[in-house]
């Protein structure tokens, strides 16, 4: 028996279609500058370890333009990594006080409250 | 000429006839837009008047059968719950629901779902011999509260047409499958978990989901796919980490 059905081919740019595909994928990609962080963090703390020079010339790479846009725009990605992450973790949790289940906003709540503490933690470290 | 009956919709549906070979092409209908009229009523208004060969699928008009599902101007939708109204002045774009292979017009195959949906196991499984005869299991108000929101499904499909991740991969077990597992996996009456997440641990299972969430936006029951999903991913990581810290604990 031939197959008379009709499939739908799937198209290249199906996530410019809908705005939430497109920002799910944009979520996605998020995680690459998340990655290029990690690794300028990185660099900072063996330039650390390696006395004064290295130090020096880490910052001096660091503010070349296109060190500063990268940061710059990685730093745009990051705050929709983190939004979008902390406005879906609700569903992804099911907790319970008392038989009732917690609201999505206390536990949206709390994450940016601990968000709150560790900056201000990190700031007083680095600022004091 | 402002009386209501001149009033108009134009309804641009999606034609599929397996016998011409031809790829859909779109078709418009006018339509009268009356205020209680749903895009069911006008496809309906349509085979009535003008076209008795436009295929669909409807039973209940009630949003109650799940049968009805279309992509209403993109969006997949219970076609008897989405008013014609909303989409004034139009054209309303009328097509089959995305990700699905096309039989006629507007009707998809769905034989995938059907075939996915018993390897989840969505029954309930007891691990010892009570029978019906030994009388109904109990359950508390709590106990059904627990599962109750997952047993909503009316397998109307709209969440599959929603999910990219199931377009790309059709090997996928998709949303309504998994809320099933998840439905049973609550119940508790059940001892069936460790059974399903045999299943659902696979990467066709749950780890295939990448949360884009568009499940539970579409759903027209509230039953939160996604929010099953990752419930269930947590259960599996947690296997996974037992599998790996007490290797032997965690057989059958
Ligand atoms: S989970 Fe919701 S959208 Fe998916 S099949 Fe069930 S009722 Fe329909
Ligand atoms: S006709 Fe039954 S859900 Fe729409």
């Amino acid at each position: 028996m031939s197959d008379t059905r009709y499939h739908p081919p799937v198209r290249l740019f199906w996530w410019t279609t809908k705005r939430s595909y497109f920002l799910f994928v944009m979520r996605e990609l998020s995680s690459l500058f998340v990655a290029w962080l990690v690794l300028f963090l990185i660099l900072l703390v063996r330039a650390v370890s390696r006395g004064e020079a290295a130090y020096e010339s880490f910052w001096d790479w660091a503010d070349t333009p296109w060190v500063v846009a990268i940061n710059l725009l990685a730093f745009a990605f990051l705050v929709l990594h983190t939004v979008t992450w902390f406005n879906l973790t609700p569903q992804a949790m099911d907790l319970r006080l008392r038989g009732r289940r917690l609201p999505a906003s206390a536990i949206i709540g709390a994450q940016y409250g601990g968000l709150l503490v560790v900056s201000a933690a990190i700031a007083w470290l680095v600022l004091r | 000429m402002t009386d209501e009956s001149d009033d108009n919709i134009t309804m641009r549906v999606t034609r599929y006839r397996p016998d011409k070979n031809d790829p859909p092409v779109p078709v418009d209908y006018g339509v009268p837009l009356r205020k209680e009229w749903t895009v069911l009523d006008g496809l309906n208004h349509i085979k009535a008047e003008q076209d008795e060969s436009l295929a669909f699928r409807w039973s209940c008009r009630m949003g109650i059968c799940g049968s009805c599902g279309m992509n209403v101007d993109g969006e997949p939708r219970l076609t008897c719950a989405t008013f014609l109204s909303d989409y004034a002045p139009g054209p309303v774009r009328v097509e089959p629901l995305a990700n699905f292979p096309v039989v006629k017009d507007l009707v998809v195959d769905i034989n995938d779902f059907m075939e996915k949906l018993p390897r989840v196991k969505p029954w309930i499984i007891r691990d010892d011999d009570v029978t019906e005869i030994d009388g109904e299991y109990l359950q508390t108000p709590e106990e059904l509260d627990a599962y109750k929101q997952f047993s909503m499904c009316i397998n109307c499909m709209l969440c599959y047409a929603a999910c990219p991740v199931y377009g790309l991969d059709p090997d996928f077990m998709g949303p309504a499958a998994i809320a099933l597992a998840e439905r049973y996996d609550l119940d508790s009456r059940d001892h069936g978990a460790r059974e399903r997440l045999d299943v659902l641990i696979e990467h066709e299972g749950v780890w295939g989901c990448t949360f884009v969430g568009e499940c539970t936006r579409v759903c027209p029951k509230h039953v939160d796919p996604a929010g099953a999903i990752q419930r269930y991913k947590v259960k599996a990581a947690k296997e996974s980490v037992m599998a790996f810290l007490l290797p032997r604990a965690a057989g059958r």
